[in-house]
C-alpha cells in the first residue's frame, strides 16, 4: 500500500522536483564559458540582478503577458460560442463535434505550426488567395509579426478553452433558462443573468489553461513571430542555446515559474471549489 | 376587466414526431379557479401546461389567456408564471434575488422590488431567509421560494408543475392546505399538473382527467369521483369495481358504497362471496372478495371502533350488498 502511494511521489521527486532544484541551483551560479557545463555553482544573484536591470527582459515579460492575455481573450470569444453550440446540439451528435475539437491533437504540434508557416508566408496559400481573389492587391506579410503569434496561440490552445467551457455549459439545467424566460427575461437577458454567471468556473478554467502555457510559449513566437516578437520563452531559449548562458536562462525559468504560481493556484482553487459543489 | 374565462383553449394539438402528446383539446378555465390537470405519465398534461407557459408551440389550435390570443407569444411576454417541478431556483442568487428576478426584468424600481419581495416572503413564511442561497434551504423552503418567485409578479395565471411531488408525505399535506389558502387569499387562478389523484381531488375546484393526449372528463372532484363517464376515469380516480350491468354495459361501484356483512343484508342487490385478502389501513380496511357473479371485488369498511382490527378474516364467507343507485352507469 505504502509502496503504491510512494511510487508516484518518488517519480515526481526524481523527475520533477529534482530538476527544479537543479535549475534553481544553476540560476544561483555564475556563467563560466570555458567549463562544461558552462556554469560555476555558488550563491550569486548576479543573473537575477541582470534580469531586473536590463530593460530587454522586462520588455519580454510584459509583451509575453500582453500577447498571452489578448490571445486568451480571443480564444474565449471564439471558444464560448463553440462550446455553447456543442452543448446545445442533440446529445447523440455531441461526441462527433467534441472529437473535431480534439482532432488537431492527432497531428504533432510542431508540424501544425510549420503548416501555419506555409500558409502565412509570402507566396503562401493565404497570400496567393488574397492576390488571386483581388480582395487585397498587396497583402502585407503576416508571418513574422505579432499577428501571426496571436493566431498561432489561439489556434493551438483553443481546445483547452472549449473543453472546460463545454463541461460547465453542458451541465447547465435547461429549466433555469425556462424559468428566466417565464419570469420575463428575453433570450439575451437570460444569457447574461443565468448562463454566463453559472459558466464562470468554466471561463476561469479555460482562460487559465490557455494563459498559463501561452505566457511561456516559445515554439510559436520562434517559428511564427520571427525576430520582431519578444516573448520570455523565446528569450529563455536564446539565452540557453544561442548564448549558452545557463545561469541567466535558469534565472528566467525560475522567475517564469514564480510568476505563474499565482494563476496556477487560482486554477487549482477554482477546480477544487467546483468539485466540492458537485458533491 | 374581461369577464370571460381566463383561459380558453380551442383544438390545441402538439405532436412530437409520430406521437400526439396533446390531441385536439378544448378547455375553458374560469377566473379564480384552482384547476388540476390529472393523468398518468405521458398523458399530455405537462405538454398542455408547457403550452400555456409558452415553452411548447402548438401544432394546431388556438390558446387565449384573458381574451388575448397567446398562441404565438413567447414565454417572456405572457402574463403567466410557472412553478417548476424541480423548482429551477437560480443557484447563484440568494432567496431575495431569486424572488425579485422577474420584477428586475420588468424594470421595477429597486425600492418597490425590495418591498414586494419582503411582502411575498412574509406570505410564505420565509422573511428570515432572504439572504440564504437555495443550497442552504430545505426542500420545503425551496418549494416556497419557487412559489413566491412565481407569485410576486401577480400573474393572471399561475402554472404549477407537480408542485408537491418533491416533498415528503408529511410536508405535502400541510403544504396542500397552505397553497389553497394562498390561492384563495390572492384570488389568482392556479393551473396545476399532477399525477397524484388525491392531491388533485383535495385541492382543485375543478379537474380534467387526461388520457392519451385527450381530456377524458372535466368536472368537480365530486362529479369525477361519483359520476365517472368512462371505465378509464372510474378506474383512474380511486378504486372502482367495474361490473357488467344486467341490460349490457358497465357500472362502477366504489368500495365504500358496498355493505359487507356475515348475514345476507336487506338490500336490492346482494351477492355471496369469500374473503381472499385483507388490507388493514388504520382508518379503514380493504377486503378483496371472491364472488361467483363478478369475480374479485374490492370492499372497504370504516374502522369506527377501536376494539378489533379487521372485522372479517381471510377465507370467511360473506355477503355483499348495495342499492341500485350506488353504482354509476358508464358510457364507455
Amino acid at each position: 500500500m505504502r509502496f503504491v502511494i510512494g511510487l508516484p511521489f518518488l517519480w515526481l521527486g526524481i523527475f520533477f522536483l529534482l530538476p527544479c532544484l537543479l535549475v534553481l541551483a544553476i540560476s544561483l551560479g555564475t556563467y563560466a564559458p570555458d567549463s562544461v557545463p558552462p556554469v560555476e555553482l555558488g550563491l550569486s544573484i548576479k543573473s537575477f540582478a541582470l534580469l531586473f536591470s536590463d530593460g530587454l527582459y522586462l520588455a519580454a515579460w510584459l509583451s509575453s503577458l500582453r500577447i498571452a492575455a489578448t490571445s486568451t481573450l480571443v480564444a474565449l470569444l471564439l471558444g464560448y460560442p463553440m462550446a455553447y453550440a456543442i452543448a446545445r446540439t442533440a446529445p447523440n451528435r455531441r461526441p462527433l463535434l467534441l472529437m473535431l475539437v480534439v482532432l488537431p491533437f492527432w497531428t504533432s504540434f510542431l508540424i501544425r505550426i510549420y503548416a501555419w508557416m506555409g500558409l502565412l508566408a509570402d507566396n503562401g496559400l493565404i497570400d496567393q488567395f488574397l492576390r488571386w481573389s483581388g480582395l487585397v492587391s498587396n497583402p502585407g506579410t503576416i508571418l513574422g509579426t505579432e499577428w501571426a503569434v496571436h493566431l498561432g496561440i489561439v489556434y493551438a490552445y483553443l481546445p483547452f478553452m472549449v473543453l472546460p467551457l463545454y463541461a460547465t455549459l453542458e451541465k447547465l439545467d435547461d429549466s433555469l433558462l425556462e424559468a428566466a424566460a417565464d419570469l420575463g427575461a428575453k433570450p439575451l437577458a437570460a444569457f447574461f443573468t443565468v448562463t454566463l454567471p453559472l459558466s464562470l468556473p468554466g471561463i476561469v478554467a479555460g482562460c487559465l489553461l490557455v494563459f498559463i502555457p501561452a505566457v511561456g510559449e516559445f515554439v510559436i513566437p520562434d517559428l511564427l513571430g520571427g525576430t520582431e516578437t519578444l516573448m520570455i520563452g523565446k528569450v529563455l531559449w536564446d539565452e540557453f542555446f544561442t548564448n549558452g548562458d545557463w545561469p541567466l536562462a535558469s534565472a528566467v525559468a525560475v522567475c517564469l515559474l514564480v510568476l505563474l504560481v499565482g494563476p496556477i493556484a487560482i486554477f487549482q482553487r477554482n477546480q477544487a471549489r467546483s468539485l466540492e459543489k458537485r458533491t | 376587466m374581461n369577464s370571460g374565462p381566463i383561459v380558453r383553449i380551442e383544438g390545441l394539438t402538439r405532436r412530437f414526431g409520430p406521437i400526439v402528446a396533446v390531441d385536439r383539446v378544448d378547455l375553458e378555465i374560469a377566473r379564480g379557479e384552482l384547476f388540476a390537470l390529472l393523468g398518468g405519465s405521458g398523458c399530455g398534461k405537462t405538454t398542455l401546461l408547457r403550452m400555456l407557459a409558452g415553452f411548447e408551440t402548438p401544432d394546431e389550435g388556438r390558446l387565449f389567456i384573458d381574451g388575448q390570443d397567446m398562441t404565438d407569444v413567447p414565454p417572456y411576454r405572457r402574463p403567466v408564471n410557472m412553478m417548476f417541478q424541480s423548482y429551477a431556483l437560480f443557484p447563484h442568487m440568494d432567496v431575495a434575488a431569486n424572488v425579485g428576478y422577474g420584477l428586475r426584468r420588468d424594470g421595477v424600481k429597486a425600492a418597490e422590488i425590495a418591498e414586494r419581495v419582503a411582502e411575498i416572503l412574509t406570505l410564505v413564511h420565509l422573511q428570515d431567509h432572504a439572504k440564504r442561497k437555495p443550497s442552504q434551504l430545505s426542500g420545503g423552503q425551496r418549494q416556497r421560494v419557487a412559489l413566491a418567485r412565481a407569485l410576486v409578479k401577480r400573474p393572471k395565471l399561475l402554472l404549477l408543475d407537480e408542485p408537491l411531488a418533491a416533498l415528503d408525505r408529511k410536508l405535502r399535506e400541510g403544504t396542500r392546505f397552505e397553497m389553497v389558502r394562498l390561492q384563495e387569499q390572492l384570488g389568482l387562478t392556479f393551473v396545476m399538473v399532477t399525477h397524484d389523484q388525491e392531491e388533485a381531488m383535495s385541492m382543485a375546484t375543478r379537474l380534467a382527467v387526461m388520457n392519451a393526449g385527450r381530456i377524458a372528463q372535466i368536472g368537480t372532484p365530486h362529479e369525477v369521483y361519483e359520476h365517472p363517464v368512462s371505465r378509464f376515469v372510474a378506474d383512474f380516480i380511486g378504486i372502482a369495481n367495474i361490473i357488467a350491468r344486467d341490460g349490457g354495459g358497465w357500472m362502477a361501484l366504489r368500495p365504500e358504497k358496498i355493505a359487507l356483512s356475515a348475514e345476507r343484508p336487506g338490500l336490492p342487490r346482494t351477492i355471496a362471496g369469500r374473503i381472499v385478502d385483507v388490507a388493514y389501513e388504520g382508518d379503514r380496511s380493504l377486503y378483496h372478495v371472491e364472488t361467483d357473479a363478478h369475480g374479485t371485488m374490492t370492499v372497504s369498511t370504516t374502522n369506527t371502533s377501536r376494539s378489533a382490527g379487521a372485522a372479517f378474516a381471510r377465507g370467511q364467507p360473506v355477503w355483499l350488498g348495495w342499492a341500485d343507485e350506488s353504482g354509476q352507469r358508464l358510457e364507455a
